[in-house]
């Protein structure tokens, strides 16, 4: 079955047992993102501990309906990026996206991404890369708004 | 009904399948394909493709211009697949415009009503502004609902649609007071993509007529499987694609009493619509013409006149008769599945062939993917009526539809893959 390909014994843990679900405070900045084509939906908190690319991401909270892919993919993007400073974070994001949106060409980087290599097998399917990419546009989203809060600008 | 009793027998499925090239190709790996999507877009018989491919190496030119030959062939063509599909549903040859599709058609209708207002004597009355009403459903496909939204918004007028009941049907309790004599327009579906119901539509139209209003009926769905006589649904306009009736994409349908085309302003403009051009100011052709702005879609034309004749041969009472039988079949079938809920009607009365379903902890695109993996093909998401998927609180669902050429045993597949998913999520 090409399916094992996709639903990752990773992918399906995290699905069942989230990490990080639900959504706490306190927050710098909250989004709300729909995928338009299937109606999920997630919102998303993000708090950090300063105003830089240095500062620490203290905490991303998040809630949401949605296939197991955006579900997962949530929760690996908490245990991946909390602790990370935002620069780091950013940086995992944007690998993240290379590997989602590579048609299942880009070989994924392992130290980098961690549990998120288990979604290699999500890019070659192209209607379900908008669900596992749904959490990290949020949370990018969230961090610019986050850091323009904090300084006071606009992100 | 036992499972048996439901085995359809109006049609020689196997005959009509050797007519549909793609239906004997295989997909992932192998795999049988089970199409159960015609509801977002049928597949093709052979005639159909042969009647693009023959009018392209044989007839191509521009239609309605020109006096070569190939030019008088081609409009002959053109205008033989208009009688084709007038005949189809009833109507009379000049009441069928050629669109793009039925979002064009019934978008086609909404903007001729917005241009009313600056558009002359003859097209006031259909001039739509503050204080006029337009009535839909929660229901409507998008395509039904939006343009509708849009001519409130640019004219502002007031939006009101009737609501739905727990097992999928319009909440038709207070049709009165739904319908008001403010109501300038009352579009509605006459069978819902999403949750298969078939819509009363005589209550709705003759409300409507009564306080003045117009219908405009979204056939997307009733037209390529039952029999449709415009005349009888009380309809003032219907809209219906090409491509989800056996014929090509890029082509569909709107039908408009003569009358009333007649008197509309148009909504596209350009070349072929017009009757006397000045720099001053120009005069518009009479129906169909004025609305078939530039050259259109021929070979397309061709191709749905080719699919009509198509569903002809079968016999629309034959198809409906099939499809019928599945329906009951397949709801007979996922009624056996523990955790699957039927989104819409539960019993195969006033109900067609588009069934919707969730399953308990599995999310749509899930279910969906399984499918896909052994060769189901399905529709997942919110089939563009996204206020279906509030009004029943989920999130999307997974949709099977059918059309004449599925059997029986494309339902077992379904059935068994829905299980089958249950197993991998459990």
């Amino acid at each position: 079955m090409q399916m094992e390909s996709l639903y990752q014994e990773i992918i399906l843990d995290h699905y069942k047992h989230p990490h990080g679900r639900g959504l706490r405070d306190p927050f710098g900045a909250e989004v709300h993102h729909v995928n338009p084509t299937c109606g999920d939906e997630i919102t998303l908190r993000v708090q950090l501990g300063g105003t830089d690319a240095e500062a620490k991401v203290e905490d991303v909270s998040y809630d949401g309906q949605g296939c197991s892919i955006s579900q997962a993919s949530a929760s690996v993007l908490y245990e991946l990026l909390v602790g990370k400073t935002v620069g780091e974070a950013l940086a995992v994001s944007e690998e993240f996206r290379t590997l989602m949106q590579g048609r299942g060409k880009v070989e994924p980087d392992e130290d980098v991404l961690e549990d998120a290599v288990a979604f290699a097998g999500v890019a070659k399917y192209p209607a379900r890369v908008k669900c596992a990419l749904l959490s990290w546009m949020a949370f990018k989203d969230a961090t610019a708004q986050a850091v323009g809060a904090e300084t006071g600008g606009t992100p | 009904m036992t499972a048996t009793a439901a085995r359809p027998s109006a049609l020689d499925v196997e005959a009509i399948r050797a007519d549909f090239p793609i239906l004997s190709r295989t997909v992932r790996d192998g795999r049988k394909l089970v199409y159960l999507d015609s509801g977002a877009t049928s597949q093709k018989p052979r005639q159909v493709l042969d009647a693009e491919r023959e009018f392209y190496e044989q007839h191509n030119a521009a239609v309605h211009r020109g006096a070569h030959q190939l030019a008088e062939e081609a409009t002959d063509l053109y205008e033989g697949a208009r009688a084709t599909v007038a005949a189809f549903i009833g109507a009379q040859f000049d009441e069928i415009v050629f669109t793009k599709n039925a979002t064009e058609g019934i978008n086609l209708v909404a903007y001729s009503l917005g241009n009313a207002a600056t558009a002359g004597p003859e097209a006031a009355r259909f001039a739509v502004g503050p204080g006029d009403e337009i009535v839909v459903t929660e229901m409507e496909h998008h395509a039904n609902l939006l343009p509708w939204q849009q001519l409130c918004q640019r004219t502002g007028a007031t939006l009101r649609w009737f609501g739905l009941t727990d097992d999928g049907r319009l909440d038709l309790s207070d049709v009165d007071s739904v319908i008001t004599g403010r109501a300038k327009v009352v579009a509605l579906t006459h069978q819902s993509n999403a949750l298969g119901t078939i819509n009363p539509l005589e209550v709705i139209s003759a409300r409507a007529h009564a306080v003045g209003a117009l219908v405009v009926l979204d056939a997307c769905q009733s037209v390529p499987h039952m029999p449709v006589d415009v005349m009888s649904t009380g309809a003032d306009f219907v809209a219906f694609s090409g491509h989800k009736m056996l014929g090509p994409t890029g082509v569909g349908v709107l039908w408009g009493r003569r009358e009333l085309l007649a008197a509309m302003p148009p909504f596209l403009t350009g070349g072929s619509m017009i009757e006397v051009v000045r720099m001053e100011g120009s005069t518009f052709a009479p129906p169909p013409m004025r609305f078939e702005a530039g050259v259109p879609n021929i070979a397309q034309a061709v191709g749905l006149g080719a699919a009509v004749d198509y569903l002809d041969a079968v016999g629309m009472e034959k198809v409906h008769a099939h499809e019928r039988a599945l329906t009951a079949y397949a709801l007979d079938g996922l009624a056996t599945v523990d955790g699957l809920r039927i989104i819409g009607p539960p019993t195969n009365e006033a109900r067609g062939g588009a069934v919707s379903f969730t399953v308990d902890g599995i999310h749509p695109h899930d279910v969906g993917q399984v499918l896909d993996d052994l060769g189901v093909a399905v529709r997942v998401g919110h089939h563009c009526a996204w206020p279906v998927m509030r009004r029943y609180a989920v999130p999307a669902t997974t949709r099977a539809t059918f059309y004449l050429y599925n059997s029986t045993d494309d339902i077992d597949a379904l059935v068994a893959g829905v299980e089958q998913a249950k197993r991998f999520f459990s």
